[in-house]
């Protein structure tokens, strides 16, 4: 019988995970193209349902960038530990010695890394799509970065509730929800006021303390809800 | 002292108690509830702005505050039963969740009822209406995803565990009309300084406000009831009760 291994530091551990699950993320380029497709397509809605005149998409613009972020983001939280609540991987992770609440981080960072980062950086080319004011795209970006990542930790808490439930899809959207219209308010509203020549800056701090607020507190619930799914 | 504790951890002595309190806390919470609406809405003075129609805050108020109380008592409950896996305050926190989705969708309803006369529009998209909107959905959402889960011991933890996440809504709709600029009116009644509302409409509106308190009691002791019996209806205690009122 060999003696057991050293258990890797807890800072070395986190970054293999998040190197694993960028890796995984990469082997399967579609899903990470998919969210940006579904931005795309869903921007193409709104012209076709609101008519293509373009003041009028200027004015709505902020919103509707900001909803689909919202809504691209609901729908890719979802998987985020699907795969492996099904293969068993996420028991071996409940079970390793380094504390749940920094792995969870690797997850969510990875997550944030593959469907947040890239959206707020390819999302000026769909504001001018609908005409949104050349002045407000960098309120744009820099409140889609800070904002998408409170997201995915907050939509992290929703699919580890729910990964051990065949119906989680339609659930976590009533779970999470709620908790998202916060960020889409001071989300949009810092657009808005980029838009209007007001200054952005104070709703990107409301955001950026969300942020804070949300990475010292959200993996704690996430913690909790992937060992209630496990158990189940 | 610790023998009450190990009591309120059995289903049928809570079963028993919860009895008990209710046949004398319902009939007086029945008419108090008949004094206060009586009061309220036939013996008070008409506002000098609003006339009557400023009435239908002896409903209003009072459902509003107990659904935000609602809302800690669920979320109190839910952690006590995580953190001392005790199973009467997972009861507690399930009962919890749809009398306080009902009070909160009271509030909303009579609340645009009378809006429509004052403000002119049935609905704003204001910060308090909002907020109060969103706590029905985490309510609601409470509900939902108790009922997704078969295995009834991690429902009630998962909902534990969401109507705490969900206690930092609380705060922002209490202090919404303070902090932001909205349409609805910053609250009267204060605690510390002069209520900016006249006594003799302000002493109905409080027996009101208790007497809801003592609904949301009532109404939670029956829904745990009820749950108990479901939750323990293979045991002997049910069976027996079961079996004397058929008799």
């Amino acid at each position: 019988m060999s003696a057991p291994a050293e258990a890797p530091a807890t800072g070395a551990f986190c970054l293999a995970l998040l190197r694993r699950q960028l890796t995984l993320a990469a082997r399967r380029p579609i899903e990470i193209g998919n969210p940006l497709l579904f931005f795309a397509m869903v921007v193409a809605l709104f012209p076709l349902g609101l008519g293509p005149a373009p003041d009028k998409l200027a004015g709505f613009a902020p919103g509707i960038l900001w909803i689909i972020a919202l809504l691209s983001n609901l729908l890719t939280s979802e998987t985020v530990f699907r795969s492996d609540f099904e293969d068993g991987s996420l028991e071996q992770l409940l079970l390793a010695p380094q504390p749940l609440f920094m792995s969870v981080l690797a997850y969510i960072g990875a997550h944030w890394l593959t469907t947040g980062l890239l959206l707020a950086l390819v999302s000026p080319v769909f504001a001018l799509m609908i005409n949104l004011p050349g002045q407000a795209i960098g309120a744009l970006v820099a409140s889609l970065l800070l904002g998408t990542a409170v997201l995915s930790l907050v939509g992290g808490i929703g699919a580890a509730l729910t990964v051990g439930l065949k119906r989680g899809g339609m659930l976590i959207s009533l779970l999470i929800l709620p908790f998202y219209m916060p960020v889409l308010i001071f989300g949009s509203a810092a657009v808005q006021n980029a838009v209007l020549g007001t200054p952005a800056v104070p709703y990107l701090a409301i955001l950026g303390a969300m942020l804070c607020l949300a990475i010292a507190l959200a993996p704690l619930a996430i913690a909790a809800g992937l060992r209630i799914s496990v158990d189940a | 002292m610790w023998s009450f504790f190990h009591k309120l951890g059995s289903p049928p002595w809570l079963f028993r108690i919860a009895g008990s309190i209710l046949r004398w806390l319902l009939p007086v919470t029945l008419v108090a509830l008949a004094v206060g609406l009586v009061w309220g809405l036939l013996f008070t003075a008409p506002d000098f702005r609003q006339g009557n129609s400023y009435r239908i805050i002896y409903i209003h108020v009072p459902a509003a505050v107990v659904a935000l109380a609602g809302y800690y008592v669920m979320a109190i409950a839910g952690a006590v039963s995580l953190i001392w896996k005790m199973k009467m305050a997972d009861v507690a926190m399930k009962a919890c969740a749809p009398i306080g989705a009902a009070l909160t969708f009271i509030a909303l309803v009579t609340g645009s009822i009378w809006g429509k006369p004052t403000w002119g529009t049935w609905w704003v998209w204001d910060a308090r209406i909002t907020s109060m909107l969103i706590l029905l959905f985490l309510y609601l959402g409470v509900v939902a995803l108790y009922e997704a889960y078969d295995n009834k011991e991690a429902a009630g933890k998962a909902c534990a565990v969401l109507s705490l996440v969900g206690m930092v809504n609380i705060p922002i709709i209490y202090k919404s009309v303070d902090w932001w600029y909205s349409l609805h009116q910053p609250a009267s009644i204060k605690f510390t300084g002069e209520s900016t509302i006249d006594p003799s409409m302000l002493y109905p509106l409080l027996w009101m406000i208790v007497t809801f308190y003592a609904l949301f009691t009532c109404c939670l002791l029956m829904n745990m009831r009820a749950e108990l019996l479901e939750r323990e209806a293979r045991t002997n205690w049910v069976k027996k009760l079961a079996a004397e009122n058929r008799a």
